[in-house]
């Protein structure tokens, strides 16, 4: 009787361990399918353009292996160098304004203020609107004639621009589109983190006389620490992936004044039918993007410490 | 004293939200300014501002010329079918990482987050030549999928981290089967997560300039790149180019005013963005 009343236990005890695995295992099932089109539309690519980097790839014509003579070939290009060289003065300012604007509006939208929904629903706008489209409303607002962006400079006494259409503006220009369609989504990381901010810090702090600047500097700071960086390797991505509104207003030019690596990317790939030298440049640019959001995670691991 | 400080504090804290929101009101109001002036209007300097009085021959100009309505029904087949694919494969697949806690699996989804839309296009541009593919929407359909299906993953694979196993189990204790379970417990709890995931492949989907600006051949533009197109061949026409891009971008826009609870909740869960 007590024995097997014990028998009936270990085995039920064993059952239940059991059943779970077979759980487990079954939950694949779920992920098959759409592991099946991830390896097709995404890891099949990444495989397929080392590959092709390895060899002298014309469109239409033959394929020949040439090992790593495309990097080294690509150490070479001068216009390849000076793209990476673009693409890290576009990204470094297309980062640190959206930051310190992102966090100005996410410690505005903070606030309970009439309206709020609204405004921050408009704010976000940008963000949401079709690249392509909005790319070409700011090539009409930059027409050094026309434009309606030299007549407000006019307004306010300052000489007109070129805008795009010289080669020291272009970057700043294309920087203050890029600033205008992505400083929402810092915004919004930066608020759901001051949403999850602790309370008591700031009534302590109340307490102690401390002034609004000093609650700020001494906890608000620290305690967004975390998702302040998150929100930099994010914009960092995005500012090295840039293409579609530098695409749409400038292709590049003038000259080559706004050529960025994604630019020169798609002018090897798709405009001079390269496609083994171009997917060595997808293999070098993926290495810079890798190589940057390690850096920054590094840091984010350094602030978690501090 | 200090009530005067307050409110011009207040007034302080009112200009400041003006000048914040005022960048973005201000493109769109001259987008739609645009499309609403005459040719002569859209030309003067000193710019008109206000459309007096407001014309829609631009509109019916973009209707007339372009195929801008097989361009738009492109755009609506491709946008449905990669948003419908990614939910019918990611949603079950988020469940599925969520159930086993596959953190790997997960890194493949950031990666594809990270590299640029660029380098998928190059491979998939040759094998879709092989295959035969090209000239029909499906190869734009396919790279659409590499857009929205991370999105769908990443924001389910959260959603379904956060419900309570506590239902589930209780199901799979009473006989259900895990698919019983997932299709009758979870996923009507997950409901909002579904929505919020589809909003946003859609719009990232419809967003998209660069696959199909690369695949499409004249018959199977979508509108981000009939848009563009027109640009190219047709400089100086401000009226039907602004109306032309206000109609593209029109839709996203409403569904971001209609789902903004929405949307907010997605994008500070994930940071997620297409391309």
């Amino acid at each position: 009787m007590d024995s097997a009343a014990s028998l009936a236990g270990t085995a039920a005890a064993g059952a239940i361990p059991r059943r779970r695995r077979n759980y487990a295992r079954q939950y694949w099932w779920f992920v098959v399918p759409c592991g099946a089109v991830v390896i097709a539309t995404i890891i099949f690519p990444w495989v397929f353009t080392l590959y092709m980097s390895v060899h002298e790839w014309k469109l239409g014509g033959g394929r020949s292996w040439v090992g790593f003579a495309n990097y080294a070939k690509l150490v070479e290009d001068e216009r390849f160098l000076l793209s990476i060289l673009r693409t890290l003065y576009f990204t470094a300012l297309s980062v640190l304004i959206p930051m310190v604007l992102g966090l100005l509006a996410a410690l505005a939208f903070h606030r309970k203020f009439p309206l709020r929904g609204l405004a921050r629903t408009v704010f976000i706008l940008p963000m949401m609107a079709t690249p392509v489209a909005v790319a070409l409303v700011w090539t009409m607002m930059f027409h050094p004639q026309l434009g309606v962006l030299n007549w407000l400079l006019q307004q306010v006494g300052i000489p007109p621009s070129m805008w795009v259409y010289a080669a020291d503006t272009v970057i700043p220009t294309l920087v203050m589109v890029e600033v205008w369609h992505w400083t929402p989504l810092v915004m919004l990381i930066l608020l759901g983190g001051l949403a999850s901010l602790p309370i008591d810090p700031y009534e302590a702090a109340k307490i102690d006389g401390a002034t609004p600047l000093q609650a700020f500097w001494h906890i608000t700071l620290p305690l967004l620490a975390p998702f302040l960086v998150v929100a930099l390797i994010i914009r960092t991505i995005d500012a090295l992936k840039a293409f579609d509104t530098i695409y749409v207003i400038t292709q590049g030019g003038p000259g080559t004044a706004s050529e960025t690596i994604n630019i020169f990317l798609y002018l090897q790939a798709f405009a001079y039918y390269n496609l083994g030298y171009a997917s060595a440049v997808v293999v070098v640019f993926f290495a810079i993007i890798i190589a940057l959001a390690m850096v920054l995670l590094w840091t984010r691991a350094r602030v978690k410490d501090a | 004293m200090r009530k005067l400080r307050r409110i011009a504090g207040n007034i302080g804290f009112g200009f400041g939200v003006l000048m914040l929101v005022s960048p973005a009101i201000l493109v769109f109001l001259w987008m739609l300014s645009l499309s609403l002036k005459t040719e002569l209007d859209n030309t003067d300097y000193p710019p008109v501002f206000i459309p007096n009085p407001p014309v829609a021959d631009n509109f019916l100009a973009v209707f007339e010329r372009n195929d801008f309505l097989t361009y738009a029904i492109n755009s609506v087949i491709v946008s449905f079918s990669a948003t419908g694919l990614a939910i019918l494969f990611g949603v079950p697949a988020g469940y599925g990482i969520a159930k086993m806690k596959a953190t790997k699996a997960a890194v493949v989804i950031l990666i594809a987050r990270i590299t640029p839309g660029l380098s998928y296009l190059i491979p998939l541009f040759l094998l879709f030549q092989w295959i035969g593919l090209t000239g029909t929407l499906a190869p734009i359909v396919v790279t659409h999928l590499v857009i929205t299906v991370p999105i769908v993953v990443w924001i389910m694979m959260g959603f379904f981290e956060g419900l309570p196993a506590e239902l589930e189990e209780a199901a799979l204790v009473d006989g259900a089967t895990i698919w019983q379970a997932f299709r009758h417990v979870a996923m009507p709890l997950a409901r909002p997560g579904i929505t919020v995931a589809t909003i946003l492949a859609f719009i990232f989907s419809w967003n998209n300039f660069i696959f199909a600006m690369v695949l499409a051949g004249r018959e199977t533009r979508t509108l981000p790149v009939a848009v563009n197109n027109m640009l190219t061949f047709e400089q100086i026409s401000w009226g039907p180019l602004s109306a032309a891009a206000l109609l593209v971008t029109a839709p996203v826009l409403l569904l971001t005013l209609l789902a903004q609870r929405q949307i907010v909740a997605g994008l500070t869960a994930g940071g997620v963005k297409g391309g």
